[in-house]
């Protein structure tokens, strides 16, 4: 293990690079739960059938904004078969998932803000019978006026759909300064403003949301939920039920996908907790595939306008980003979106001056929230497309352009966030070679072509969602008389192997096998605190705590075995179950001898470890969002054929290089590459949470244009394209073993890289997300008349931007605080207060 | 004494095959095959995503064919071979096929791969080597949101050359 600093890594025998290979990390395996998967028996959270179980259902609003102005229950209370009928009153408190967003009911009271936002609740004896009774419940609603995009927002103040926020229908504004940007374009040779739009899209895990709660025998309360963040349930629950959280324990369910999409704390988990406590039995909830349509919570649509200064040789000399971002009628992470949408521009590419304007609106549609990628995916794609047209404006090859310009391992950026180990050029030279660009790039026949693009990722967010100075994640071992190890820890298995990683970190470091590990995660009660399944977070914080926790289990066997086998103890080896002396390999007990010795001398063994990020430079308000230990990169080529009759695009092939520390267990980290680029090649071509306005003699609501699977395309097995991975292996400092993120990553470069794909095949620019057959069909249309061969926004509408914080980037002088200091916006930080009077 | 709703009614009965075992079983007539599976007789190997037949992850054999099980009345199976991911294994051992989905990463959450292995059961059945493009042809019912497939390629073809080695070695 070259450059391992982690003082952690040197507390018993340190893993040289000869002599000590590892045995479990790197090897491509059999993940830990992977029979579980294949029998059918991993038990998902609708998997869960209990005695006496009751079913809930929840009556939702068909209006996009309308104020309740009574609710009948009274019949459906009578109805046979049901239990209990819950409304808004039956639990009022406001939460959220973001401290300065409680904006949310479990069930709504006085008011409707999208289609879709639940009213009642129905507990029945038969899922059936709740089902019914729904028609039974009589809600009288007054009609508002729905506000559809951001635009509309920005023009229409009144209604407001939060009484909080920055002004009418304004959620959150941001603006950021780091630097001089308007003396970066003075210096510039050349300036590109584009603008860019990036549609919304959803995440569609095949599992829908499912929840089960009990009251436990001693009163307290149990629920089950496929959730990604059983933490943040967790604290929710308490808050909302108001008991104390001891009294609560949250069981995430293996989640059957999850991508961001569950994530926050949700109306269904409350409304079925609220329920099993008022009954006395087990209440289940599990949504409809367009009941998780209105959950949503996924990608933000974003208008995005890219004002970049280069020089002649593709030098940046300064970039002003501005967006507009759809939030839909909830917080959720909205405020978190809102900064992430402009902060890891500067993470890929040296810029030495940067300004970033963000304003989020609200909107009558189901909220947005993160959706993999969270924030970074839409500009990302503004940022890489405007690339290749400097390129092409410079005459300079793009990939050659992107590696002058590729920021190094180890600095800080204007914006003040430490990367880690960047291995972004070498990505970018692998996939030139392997794809063969240079032959390719502007070569091919009309109709094919390739495209190039780039993108850096966080490894775990570096501050927690409420602010708290406790480690992020920490993991418990209890080791047994048997020679097998338990792992305790809150991390959430969603798919994308969480305990494989931990069950991978101490085998390893304990010279067992992975089977032997019997893991215990996801629950709030078994395992120490992890923050949960998001931000790519997990292999890093749970990895390292695990990896602590491992070596100090280790140091206390070997403190045992040292002194049976008279061995000095950093002679030691760990490995083939066995403990034995490196000098003498045949003296040494097994594993599980060894254990019984350590017991034997210091009683029960049991070790925990715990994880928490280095401390941010990034010291200025709203400099919390954006530093992580350390940065995931890619490059990706993708080839295209375009129809120029029907604009179908095919996608033949796709190489991407992913710059990933260390591939822990390479089977599952090629398996994220490719869901990445799959989700990725689902955005760019075809997905797509759009909505429409019924006729004028209906309603003229705003709907869902696509609440199920059906018409809301994702890519098929048959659309998939061959993809060749080349992943990119230099052991992070950071990282357990030298691991980096790759759950989200991959999926960012491959939306820029199509667009750019198509303009080298046909000669259209689509500046927009997702690039249909239609929006090449009117481009070729334009570059036939001899005009702009483009589709895409053309304008970015007046928005009244607050004073910029300024903060001098490091070569400035700066120290990582903002030098002005921007009046705080008094008025509605007071309604922040009181929050949403209906 | 109240008159219980027809969902509480287990009135419909039927006999049929599943996973090789004679069984009887009682239900609410309306019920779907996924649902007398999953509720009354504790099947919850096979799982749902729409219950409208867009996702596939309720697909199950009905007399060796691949169906949604969700688009299926349980009324319809009396007689019927049904075979959901619980009957693949034999003798305590994996299938081919779940070997090689799990050692080739072709489970990622797991959620869909029930469905897909017994589809890919039935192809292999019927076709014992198929082309790439027929096993993408054969699961594209199938969605996976987690894997991008190639792994899911990977695995079908790998237990397709396992168990034609079996059989050549007539074991």
């Amino acid at each position: 293990m070259p450059d391992e600093k982690d003082s952690r890594m040197t507390a018993v025998d340190a893993p040289k690079a000869d002599g000590d290979r590892l045995h479990v990390i790197g090897v491509p395996r059999r993940r830990v739960d992977a029979r579980a998967k294949v029998t059918g028996q991993t038990r998902f959270a609708d998997d869960i059938f209990l005695p006496r179980m009751a079913h809930c259902k929840l009556l939702r609003s068909p209006h996009p904004h309308a104020r309740i102005r009574n609710i009948d229950t009274s019949r459906a209370a009578a109805h046979p078969g049901v239990y209990l009928v819950l409304t808004g009153k039956d639990v009022p408190i406001q939460y959220g998932i973001l401290p300065v967003s409680q904006d949310e009911q479990a069930l709504c009271v006085g008011r409707v803000r999208h289609v879709g936002d639940p009213v009642a609740a129905i507990i029945a004896r038969e899922e059936l019978t709740a089902f019914a009774a729904l028609d039974l419940i009589d809600v009288n609603y007054e009609i508002l006026t729905t506000i559809s995009d951001p635009e509309e927002a920005l023009a229409t103040p009144e209604p407001r759909i939060h009484e909080y926020g920055e002004e009418g229908n304004i959620h959150k504004l941001v603006a950021l300064e780091f630097g001089n940007v308007e003396e970066g374009f003075t210096e510039a040779d050349e300036i590109f403003e584009d603008t860019f739009f990036f549609q919304g899209s959803t995440h569609l895990p095949i599992e829908q949301h499912a929840a089960v709660a009990i009251k436990d025998p001693d009163g307290k309360l149990t629920i089950w939920s496929s959730t990604q963040t059983p933490h943040y349930l967790h604290r929710a629950l308490a808050m909302v039920l108001e008991m104390p959280p001891a009294h609560i324990r949250v069981i995430a369910t293996p989640n059957g996908g999850g991508f961001g999409g569950k994530s926050d704390p949700f109306n269904h988990e409350i409304v079925v907790a609220k329920a099993a406590l008022l009954l006395d039995r087990p209440v289940k909830i599990c949504l409809t595939r367009e009941e998780v349509f209105y959950c949503h919570r996924g990608r933000h649509p974003i208008l995005m306008k890219f004002k970049t200064g280069v020089k002649k040789d593709g030098a940046i000399t300064g970039m002003h980003l501005q967006t507009l971002i759809d939030g839909g009628a909830y917080g959720s992470y909205g405020v978190a979106s809102t900064y992430y949408a402009g902060a890891l521009q500067t993470t890929t590419y040296h810029i030495p001056r940067y300004r970033y304007q963000g304003c989020r609106t609200f909107t009558n549609k189901p909220p947005c929230g993160p959706k993999r990628g969270h924030g970074t995916p839409q500009p990302r794609f503004g940022q890489e497309v405007q690339l290749d047209k400097i390129a092409e404006k410079l005459k300079i090859d793009p990939a050659d352009l992107r590696l002058r310009i590729v920021e190094t391992s180890n600095a800080v950026t204007a914006n003040f966030f430490r990367l880690g180990t960047v291995n972004l050029a070498e990505c970018i030279r692998r996939i030139v070679q392997v794809s063969d660009w240079k032959e390719k790039f502007r070569k091919l026949p009309e109709g094919r072509g390739v495209g190039l693009a780039c993108s850096a990722y966080l490894t775990g967010a570096g501050l927690p969602i409420y602010w708290n100075n406790m480690p992020h994640s920490g993991v418990q071992l209890k080791f047994d008389r048997s020679g097998g190890v338990s792992i305790f820890c809150g991390a959430t298995e969603i798919g994308q192997g969480s305990d494989d990683v931990l069950a991978a970190i101490v085998a390893e470091v304990l010279g067992i096998d992975t089977f032997d590990v019997r893991l215990f995660t996801g629950d709030t009660d078994l395992g120490p605190v992890d923050l949960g399944s998001y931000s790519s977070r997990v292999t890093l914080m749970a990895g390292n705590a695990a990896l602590q926790a491992a070596e100090r289990g280790k140091a206390i066997i070997a403190d045992a075995v040292a002194e049976k086998l008279e061995v000095p103890k950093g002679r030691l080896r760990f490995a083939h179950k066995r403990v034995f002396d490196s000098a003498s390999p045949d003296k040494g007990v097994t594993f599980q001898e060894a254990v019984c010795l350590a017991e034997a001398r210091f009683g029960t063994i049991g070790t925990v470890g715990s994880y928490t990020p280095p401390k941010s430079p990034a010291l200025y308000k709203g400099g919390g969002v954006g530093p992580s230990p350390t940065y995931s990169y890619s490059a990706a080529v993708v080839e295209v054929e375009v129809n120029q009759v029907t604009g179908w695009v095919t996608v033949p092939r796709i190489w991407i290089a992913h710059d990933i520390g260390r591939a822990l267990n390479p089977t599952l980290v090629r398996g994220q590459v490719e869901g990445g680029v799959y989700m990725g090649l689902g955005e760019a071509l075809m997905e797509e949470q759009e909505f429409r306005r019924l006729p004028k003699k209906l309603s003229h609501a705003l709907v869902h244009k696509f609440p199920s699977i059906l018409e809301y395309k994702s890519p098929t097995s048959l659309d998939m394209p061959e993809v060749i991975t080349e992943l990119i292996e230099e052991p992070d400092p950071h990282g357990p073993f030298g691991a980096k993120e790759v759950g989200q990553g991959p999926l960012l470069p491959i939306m820029p890289a199509v667009a750019n794909a198509v303009y080298d095949a046909v000669g259209v620019r689509i500046d927009e997300i997702p690039v249909t057959p239609e929006k090449i069909m009117k481009a070729l249309a334009e570059k036939k008349a001899g005009r702009d061969p483009r589709f895409g926004p053309s304008h970015f509408p007046h928005v009244n931007w607050p004073e910029a914080l300024r903060v001098p980037p490091p070569w400035e002088g700066g120290d990582g605080n903002a030098v002005n200091d921007v009046p705080r916006r008094e008025k509605s930080r007071r309604e922040k207060e009181k929050v949403l009077a209906p | 004494m109240t008159i219980l709703p027809i969902e509480s009614q287990k009135t419909a009965q039927i006999r049929f095959t599943l996973n090789g075992e004679e069984t009887d079983v009682s239900f609410a007539p309306y019920k779907t095959l996924l649902e007398v599976l999953r509720e009354d007789l504790g099947h919850t190997g096979t799982k749902h995503g729409c219950e409208l037949g867009e996702c596939g992850a309720c697909a199950v054999l009905l007399d060796g064919k691949p169906v949604l099980s969700c688009l299926v009345l349980a009324l319809e199976c009396g007689g019927k071979q049904v075979l959901t991911v619980e009957g693949l294994g034999e003798d305590g051992n994996l299938h081919p096929l779940q070997d090689a989905f799990a050692d080739l990463g072709a489970a990622q959450c797991g959620y869909c791969t029930p469905a897909i292995l017994v589809t890919a059961k039935a192809l292999l059945d019927q076709n014992p080597h198929p082309t790439r493009d027929q096993i993408r042809e054969a699961i594209s019912g199938n969605l996976c949101r987690c894997t991008g497939y190639l792994q899911i390629f990977e695995a079908v073809e790998a237990a397709m050359l396992k168990i034609a080695d079996q059989k050549s070695s007539g074991t």
